[in-house]
């Protein structure tokens, strides 16, 4: 018992610290690591006064938000991928994002027309390949990847990371469910090893000579580039633009939903509107390596060197819907066992 | 007979059910018919999870015993240079986070790790062809990072267990001819099967709950289901049938606990025991013994530690961060809190057992004991589910007359801590019962007796008596919580980080390098309570040594 009381006063300081709430405030929740938005948001204090906190998490923030309902904290999401933004707008969590800077500066391919959903980067699915063995691959495919002649080449991370799960699942909407799994048997069998480690690590792995071609997304070529220990891994290989013959390169998105339950709507909108223009998005080129969707930034010089590339134009919606049946496909070919 | 309540009864039932709760709205959800999802995977990858989990709980268990029990019996027992400070620097390796220990090793064995590349500059390999090396990121590997973290609960255990032992027994098998390792299996092993049955329970359900090192070394278990049926498929329904199948295996393990100790109630306390130990070894065995003490706590502390102090001075500027004692205060708040209301709650959940002695009084802490298995993230939104509910139903309340509160209990650091405590309780739960079933029924008849109520019993009789195992279980439960990431990063409030759940935000992008300071935190962090408690389990056997004089 005397324990219980000893430890009442300390429960009871930490809940109400809890409760300290400050009012020129927005809450994010955020699949990003913070460390990669910091400097996007310190701007934002700086230019407006308003401070931004963050609970990051990548798994289980909208399972979080569904059982907070009304009572969510949150003000508004940032995810790395666009399924994440889907699923968001499909659970309800989400009211239309109503402002006129945002809807001047993202085309209208990169948000909902509801304006559920607003995109703010694109990045591509590269391919990766040794300078040393293979060289640059200007006209290699997505296709290619299962040719039987890259055998025991290919390294790439878990076939269910959300990045490889938009690639796969947009194969199924070119390609239909059938073409697809007898691809994705095909990639299977060129692997070098088990899919494994992130976009960063398969680079690693042709550098050292376990793998001739990897699939990665491309602002993780340009991070390693600025990291002393990882630009020996990057100058090791090329960066890929596949199907530059035809349809052109997968992209992904990440974005941001304004919360349904907003308790600083005012706040937030000023937010979506400042990661959405000049400055933010000039941020994100030069910071993150990321292409921006606002157009008319410039690349960071990096990325611009990696020169231009014509993207694969299907709707993001499109890809969307085939991305239980790509779940589907690498569980029956195993593709990750 | 009368039918009555006791209020250790109302207590003990309490606790168990709250502490269920979060299993019970998992198990409700895992009813919803979701046949779709469930279905395909049966059909396609379960069997292949199940089986993978099979083998590392498997592995990890008899892993841990080759380390553990020799180690355990070697400290007890044997006098070998090097032996007081390998009592307590043996259990280093517990305040190492999976998640980091896993990081390190693959860093430097990988393919592309220093090992390696070291490996063929000297030999002139050039392809992995040219050579054979093991491929740490496997299911043998993942086992072995799990055993070298999860042994100090057998060590521990173990170790103490033989200690309680009078070592009469031990001698007496000397002078009827018993060698030093006849007499280990023939003597000490089964005087402490109970407490080794309890160690490796909770070894094999830490096992099963491990995420982290799976995920990151690419195995897929039971664990990698639940959550690609949750964040894949999106349904909550089953991720939550698969938690209920690794429930089953939960509840077998906590049986088969049982049912090893049914009739072998062994109440003994040594107590005399002196300093002197049972064998001396001889010189070669000695070095023997100190040489396998030095092998693991270099590869399960010493070697994951200087790597990581490697990273810290290369990388200082980016990873030095003056908010670490802020992150810090608020680890050791968290665990020293949850620790505490763990231990309160089992010792009156087992009081409750051993007053009651009826069978269904096993239940709360049975029940109570499950949340120990689940995967963190799974157990957050356990938790999350009835907390929510009591919210909503608050803020309706409150809101007919003021403003509503808003989350209260789900949206601050209280879903943390039930979480934490729920996840963790098993852990008291196990040590505190072993504890308990040493102390003979004859001392309760006593006290009885003499007209002392049951709780006069419990502060003056038992508590005494078991404090080493209320320190102990504090303690493990302490630094399980600097560790613990999961639960934390998917509960924690706005302006709340720990530890755990700074560093995960650099491990997740594989760059522990970038928050190799804190990592090193969580591991100093965890390293105080274990000086604190060793030092005081030494002046305990000081005083239990002079109150035998």
């Amino acid at each position: 018992m005397k324990k219980t009381i000893t430890v009442l006063p300390f429960i009871l300081a930490t809940l109400a610290s809890g409760f300290a709430t400050a009012k020129d405030v927005v809450n994010i929740y955020s699949f990003r690591q913070p460390f990669l938005i910091e400097p996007i948001l310190n701007e934002f204090t700086k230019e407006t006064g308003i401070e931004t906190k963050v609970v990051f998490a990548k798994k289980g923030l909208i399972e979080r938000m569904k059982r907070e309902g009304k009572h969510t904290p949150a003000d508004l999401v940032l995810t790395s991928n666009f399924s994440a933004l889907l699923q968001l707008e499909n659970a309800q969590l989400t009211q239309p994002i109503q402002s006129d800077i945002v809807n001047k500066n993202i085309p209208g391919q990169f948000k909902d027309a509801q304006g559920n959903w607003v995109a703010l980067t694109k990045r591509v699915r590269n391919v990766y390949s040794s300078k040393e063995r293979l060289g640059a691959l200007p006209e290699l495919t997505y296709e290619d990847l299962a040719d039987p002649k890259y055998k025991g080449m290919l390294c790439t991370r878990s076939g269910k990371h959300p990045y490889n799960l938009g690639l796969i699942a947009s194969m199924i909407a070119h390609h239909g469910e059938q073409e697809t799994k007898t691809w994705l048997k095909g990639v299977k069998a060129n692997l070098a090893r088990k899919p494994q480690g992130n976009d960063r690590a398969q680079v690693k792995a042709v550098k050292e000579g376990l793998c001739n071609i990897a699939l990665g997304n491309s602002y993780y070529f340009g991070k390693m580039m600025q990291d002393p220990k990882q630009k020996v891994w990057a100058d090791s290989v090329f960066i890929n633009f596949p199907n530059q013959t035809n349809r052109g390169s997968h992209i992904n998105v990440s974005g941001v939903v304004l919360s349904k339950y907003t308790k600083h709507k005012a706040n937030a909108l000023k937010l979506i509107e400042f990661m959405s223009d000049e400055k933010a998005q000039k941020m994100y080129a030069s910071l993150n390596m990321e292409y921006p969707v606002k157009s008319g930034v410039a690349l960071s010089d990096m990325v611009a060197s990696w020169g231009e590339f014509s993207e694969d134009a299907i709707s993001l919606d499109k890809i969307s819907e085939n991305r239980t049946l790509a779940l589907k496909l690498i569980d029956e070919v195993k593709f990750d066992l | 007979m009368r039918f009555s309540i006791s209020r250790w009864q109302i207590v003990a039932w309490s606790a168990g059910i709250i502490l269920t709760l979060p299993l019970i709205f998992l198990i409700f959800e895992s009813l919803i018919p979701d046949p779709d999802v469930f279905d395909h995977l049966w059909n396609t990858v379960l069997w292949d999870y199940t089986f993978n989990t099979f083998v590392l709980i498997f592995g990890v268990l008899v892993l841990s015993s080759l380390i553990a029990l020799p180690l355990g019996w070697l400290v007890a027992y044997c006098e070998f240079p090097g032996k007081k400070q390998f009592e307590w620097a043996l259990m280093l390796p517990l305040a190492m986070p999976t998640y980091i220990i896993a990081y390190v090793y693959t860093d430097l064995l990988d393919y592309a790790g220093p090992v390696q590349i070291w490996l063929r500059n000297t030999f002139g390999w050039q392809n992995p062809d040219d050579y054979w090396f093991f491929d740490i990121r496997t299911l043998p590997g993942a086992i072995v990072m799990i055993a070298l973290v999860l042994y100090p609960y057998l060590f521990l255990i173990f170790k103490t267990a033989l200690r309680e032992q009078s070592f009469k027994l031990v001698q007496a098998s000397q002078l009827m001819g018993y060698s030093a390792i006849q007499s280990f299996f023939k003597v000490s092993l089964p005087l402490a099967r109970g407490s080794i049955v309890a160690a490796l329970a909770l070894i094999a359900m830490e096992a099963m709950a491990d995420f982290a090192t799976v995920n990151y070394f690419a195995v897929s278990t039971l664990t990698t289901a639940v959550y690609d049926t949750w964040f894949g498929y999106y349904s909550l329904t089953a991720a939550a049938k698969i938690s209920g199948i690794m429930l089953l295996f939960v509840f077998m393990f906590l049986s088969i606990e049982r049912f090893s100790r049914r009739n072998k109630a062994v109440h003994e306390r040594g107590g005399v025991n002196n300093d002197a130990m049972l064998y001396k070894l001889s010189k070669y065995h000695g070095f023997l013994a100190t040489s396998f003490c030095c092998l693991v706590l270099l590869l399960a502390f010493f070697i994951p530690v200087s790597i990581l102090v490697g990273y810290a001075i290369s990388y200082f500027d980016q990873a030095f961060n003056s908010e670490f004692f802020i992150y810090a205060w608020q680890s050791l708040k968290l665990a020293a809190i949850v620790s505490c209301i763990c231990v309160a709650l089992s010792l009156f959940v087992v009081f409750n057992q051993r007053l009651s002695a009826k069978s269904i009084d096993l239940i709360p802490g049975r029940m109570a004991s499950m949340g120990y298995a689940l995967p963190g993230t799974v157990l957050a939104i356990a938790v999350l589910l009835p907390l929510s509910l009591l919210d909503n139903a608050v803020n309706q309340f409150v809101g007919q007359f003021m403003e509503e509160p808003g989350l209260i209990f789900s949206g601050t650091i209280v879903a943390i801590t039930v979480a934490y405590v729920v996840r963790f309780y098993a852990i008291s739960q196990g040590t505190i019962e072993a504890s308990f079933s040493r102390i003979s029924p004859s001392l309760d008849m006593a006290s009885r007796s003499m007209g002392k109520t049951p709780g006069q019993t419990l502060s003056k009789i038992h508590f005494p008596l078991l404090r080493r195992g209320l320190l102990t279980a504090g303690l493990l439960i302490f630094i399980e919580c600097m560790k613990e990431l999961p639960a934390a990063l998917l509960l924690r409030p706005f302006d709340f980080d720990t530890l755990a759940t700074h560093v995960f935000q650099y491990v997740s992008d594989e760059q522990l390098e970038l928050a190799s300071i804190s990592a090193l935190f969580i591991v100093l962090v965890g390293l105080l309570p274990l000086y604190f408690i060793t030092s005081s389990m030494e002046s305990a056997k000081l005083e239990e040594e002079t109150a035998n004089e």
